[in-house]
Formats: C-alpha cells, structure tokens, sequence
C-alpha cells in the first residue's frame, strides 16, 4: 500500500514535470554550462590544486552543488501544489502522508540522478579519468545528500507556505554553504581562519570524499566522513520531512 | 452519518511576547443523519472552514469529540478519510496538470484500481457535464468546470458523504444554478449525504433540508429554512395609504398585530407580523372600517437575510 501511494504521487509529479519543456530543458542544461564555462577556467590551475585530474577536483563539486541547491529549491513547486488545493486534497485521501512526500522526493531524486550522469558522462568528452565505481559511489552519495535537502526543502516549503519567505531563507543557507564546503575550489588554498570555519561544515567532508572516491582512494578516513555525514544528513532531512508531512494542519 | 459534540478548536496566535487564544470553534453539537442535505451557514470567519476541517480530519480538535459516517475523528482518520469526499474551497487539481490524470491518481490514492478509477472518473465526467474534457488542463477550463472537476474528485471513490466547502463561490449565476442541479443530484440519484458551507443565504435556502447557523464559533440556530424563517423575523407587512396624513392611524391598527416596532416614513408604514397570512384579513377590515383607504399592500416573506441579521444582530455581507 505504502508503495503503491509512493508510486502514485512519483508518477504524477514526473509526469507533470516531462510535459515541462522549461523543466527538462534547464535541468540537463545546469550541468553542461558549469562544465562549458567554469571547467576552462580550472584545469590551468588543477597542478597548483594538488589534482592531477582537473576534473576529478571540479566534478565532485558540481555533483554536491547539483545536489544541494537543485533539491534545496524542489520545496517551491510545493507551495505552488498547496494553492491550488493539491496538498489538502492528498491529505484527505487515506494515503500516508509519507507517501506523499517520498513521491516528491524522488521524483527530485530522479532528476539529480539523471544531470549527475549527464554530467559524469560529458566530463569524460573534456577529459575525466578516475575511477569508475568510485564515481558510481560518488553518484550515489550526491543522490542520498539530494534527496536529504528535497525533503528539508519540502518541510520549508509547508511551514511557511509562502515563496517570500522561503526564498530568503533558502539563500542565506545556500550561500555559506556554497563558499564554505569547497564545492568550487577546495578549502586547503584558503587561510587558516577559514579552514576552521569550513571544518564545521558537514558538506565540505562529503565534497572532499566524492573527490578521494573519484580518485579511486575508498578507505581513507577522508571518505569515511563524507559517508557519515551524508547519513546523518539523509536521516535528519527524512525525519523532519514526514514530521512536518504528518503534523496535522500543515 | 456526522455527530459532533462540543467540538472546539484553538488556535495560539503568537503576539509579541504575549500568548493569544483565538477561539475558531467555540464548542458545536452537530448532528445529520443519512441522506440529508445540510447547509452550514455564516460570514467569513465564523468558523465554517475550521468545523469542516475539523470533521474531515485535517485539523485535530482542541475538545470535543465528533464521529462521522460512523468513526471518530481522532482515533479513526484513516477510516472517516475512506467514507467521506472532501470539496475545498482552493481546488483540488494543477492547473498545468491533465483532468482525467488527477482524477484517476486521486481515484487511487483511496486505494481503488486503476481500472476502476479511469470508468469512475468517465462517469462522473458525464454526469457532471464534463465529457470531452478528460484531456484539458484545469488552467484551461472556465470556473464552474474547474469546480465540477473538483467535485468528481470528491466523489471518485463513491463516498456517502461529501463535504462542500463553498462549492459555489466566484462563480457567475449560470454555474450556480447549474452547480446546484448537480449538488441536489448527489442525494436524489446517488443517496449520498450533503454537508456544504456557504455564505449565500438563497444558496442554503434553495438546497438545503436544513441549515446550521454559525457565527463567532458558536451555532446560533439549527432548522429547516423555512422554519427558521417563520421562527425568527416573521412576514414584512409594508402599507402604503392614500393620504399621508392617515398613516398615523393605519400605523396605529398596524401596531396591533406587529410583532416587533414600526417604521414609518411619509405615507408608508411597515411592521414585521408572524403569520402575516393569517391576520391580513383582520387588519384590512379594521382599516377599512377606519376609513383609512389604501395605496397599496404587501407582504413579504422573510429572507434568510433578515434571518442572519434578527440572530447574530448584523448582516451576512458585513464580512468580519
């Protein structure tokens, strides 16, 4: 039962995304531009960066970034669902409400899925070489990371139900995070200062284990940090999502 | 089918550093039985949508208890969620969506098969006047479709009991009626129950077997609309005499029969009389053998809009 709802609200929520064109056509343009327009400006400087492989140094970061702030704005499409009646009418249904959620999710979760491949795959054309299954590994920890922030992003967008509110608070995350994990350049060329301030920031320690992953180094304590922040953070974003789906009046 | 008991609702306002308590629902007893059309009848902010909320169990109680269609409210949503429809008033569908995809989803989040979803939602399509619309998109139909849309969503899984929430409101006078056709449809040809909000009163007079008056979060009246009419305002006796100078002495006669006070301007004297029907006769005798003749007579049943003012001391369109 639990699935069949969870497959009901997925298929409805992709669906009406592929008849999208604007949807589609941004979602696998995102990653190409960074890798067109950004990726020339790196692979001069990836000696001084400690990275044989530009790419393996620029790549992992377009991944977390993808993951981040693709998911983190899905809650959006939310709020628009909640004015036209959609949410209230699900919750009506005798559907489980984190079906109804997960349904999202993973629609979301799709999609960073298929522009992570899509951008894995172009890199190769500019000139990626590492490991195979540590990039498989690297997907699949941007995915769990992704679908984390979909459905933090979900909750956002039903405790405040509105797009002025959520757009402020969404980018003051956004932007420290962006600066602070090293998703662009890695932390190591900053100052001391900033080093720190960057340790407590659990997305640095995944954006550096995709990096050791592509590389092909599996067991190094590096990766096992990313691995445990992205649980801890694909746990915490699961549980206050179907918290506030199943908190009543929401 | 619905029994509420002192059902109240909460709600905290955050204030600057203070804790206000705004009472929703100030404790209502409800009670329909099968096959009823009930109207649920106040301005904006009386507490229509929260009582709604709460008996379709999107919102818990603060006190109170309430079973519907045979199930408690708290302890039994998954059970009231299987019986019931629900119409609210912001929609049900997206626009950019497909109608006869949302219905069919909808269909099958209650758990029936996809086949019985797609012939439930075909037939429901034609007896709501929506054949040939299973492709569009709600953003491309007019109001009353989109409304009809949203009520066979209510109805995909064959509820006994449905639940309008403003069924009718923003529509232009044609859908109206045409909706109220539909909605009386609902309990003649399928035996499903009807409990629907409103804020028009000719709304709850043309459909409703009865209405439940509510303003402030408390219910000020319960009865059929006829009933309720007779009970509060009585018929309006307006008297036009011929000459302005008698209007005294008709005012006089009149006030003899009246139920509540006069009003006079000029040569026209009005008075509220229960049972106008009855004592008209009386009263055209005595002002004839007054010598006082007549410009005219009329007698006016009361609305449900002199219901809403004679109970709750404002008018319905004063919106809080």
């Amino acid at each position: 039962m639990f699935w069949r709802e969870t497959f009901i609200v997925f298929r409805r929520q992709l669906r009406i995304a592929l008849r999208n064109p604007a949807w589609v056509i941004i979602g696998l343009v995102q990653p190409v531009l960074y890798l067109c327009l950004f990726g020339p400006l790196l692979e001069p400087l990836a000696g001084t960066l400690g990275a044989e492989n530009a790419y393996t140094l620029f790549v992992p970061g377009l991944l977390v970034q993808l993951g981040l702030f693709g998911a983190l704005f899905a809650g959006f499409g939310l709020i628009a669902e909640w004015r036209a009646g959609v949410v209230e009418a699900e919750r009506v249904t005798p559907a489980s409400r984190t079906a109804l959620l997960l349904g999202r999710i993973l629609r979301d979760v799709l999609q960073l899925f298929v522009q992570g491949i899509v951008l894995i795959g172009l890199a190769f054309l500019f000139g990626l070489t590492g490991s195979i299954p540590g990039m498989i590994l690297g997907l699949v920890i941007t995915v769990l990371l992704g679908a984390a922030c979909a459905a933090a992003s979900n909750a956002l967008a039903l405790t405040t139900k509105s797009e002025d509110v959520m757009a402020p608070v969404l980018n003051s995350i956004a932007l420290p995070v962006l600066l602070l994990s090293g998703i662009l350049l890695p932390m190591t060329i900053g100052p001391q200062w900033l080093q720190v301030v960057s340790d407590f920031m659990p997305t640095k320690y995944i954006v550096n284990a995709i990096r050791e992953l592509f590389t092909g180094d599996f067991f190094t304590i590096t990766t096992l940090w990313g691995v445990v922040w992205t649980l801890v953070l694909f746990a915490a974003g699961l549980y206050v999502g179907t918290r506030t789906f199943r908190k009543e009046n929401a | 089918m619905i029994h509420a008991r002192g059902l109240a609702r909460t709600f905290e306002g955050r204030g600057r550093g203070r804790k206000d308590e705004v009472k929703a629902v100030a404790g209502v007893d409800i009670d329909v039985e099968t096959g009823e059309i009930v109207g649920f009848l106040g301005p904006n902010g009386a507490g229509k949508t929260t009582t709604l909320r709460m008996l379709t169990t999107l919102l818990k109680p603060t006190a109170g208890t309430a079973t519907v269609a045979g199930f408690d409210v708290a302890t039994q949503s998954k059970e009231v969620r299987k019986s019931i429809g629900y119409v609210s008033q912001s929609g049900s569908t997206s626009p950019e969506a497909r109608a006869g995809e949302e219905i069919m989803d909808h269909g099958m989040l209650y758990g029936i098969s996809r086949r019985q979803a797609e012939s439930r939602g075909r037939e429901l399509f034609g007896q709501l006047d929506l054949e040939g619309l299973w492709e569009r998109k709600p953003q491309a139909m007019s109001g009353g479709q989109r409304r009809r849309l949203d009520i066979a969503m209510g109805l995909v899984h064959d509820p006994q009991l449905v639940f309008l929430d403003e069924p009718t409101t923003g529509l232009d006078p044609q859908a109206r009626a045409n909706l109220w056709t539909h909605i009386s449809e609902l309990r003649d040809t399928r035996g499903a129950t009807v409990f629907l909000t409103t804020h028009y009163l000719d709304e709850a007079d043309a459909l409703c077997d009865r209405i439940l008056v509510i303003d402030h979060g408390s219910i000020v009246a319960s009865d059929t609309p006829d009933a309720l009419k007779r009970q509060v305002a009585g018929d309006l006796v307006e008297l036009v005499v011929a000459d302005a100078a008698q209007a005294a002495a008709a005012a006089e006669l009149l006030g003899r029969v009246a139920d509540a006070e006069l009003a006079a301007e000029g040569a026209t004297v009005s008075a509220r009389v229960r049972g106008a029907g009855h004592e008209i006769a009386g009263l055209i005798r005595g002002l004839d053998a007054a010598g006082i003749a007549l410009e005219s007579i009329e007698v006016r049943r009361p609305t449900l809009d002199d219901v809403f003012l004679d109970l709750t001391g404002r008018s319905l369109r004063e919106d809080a």
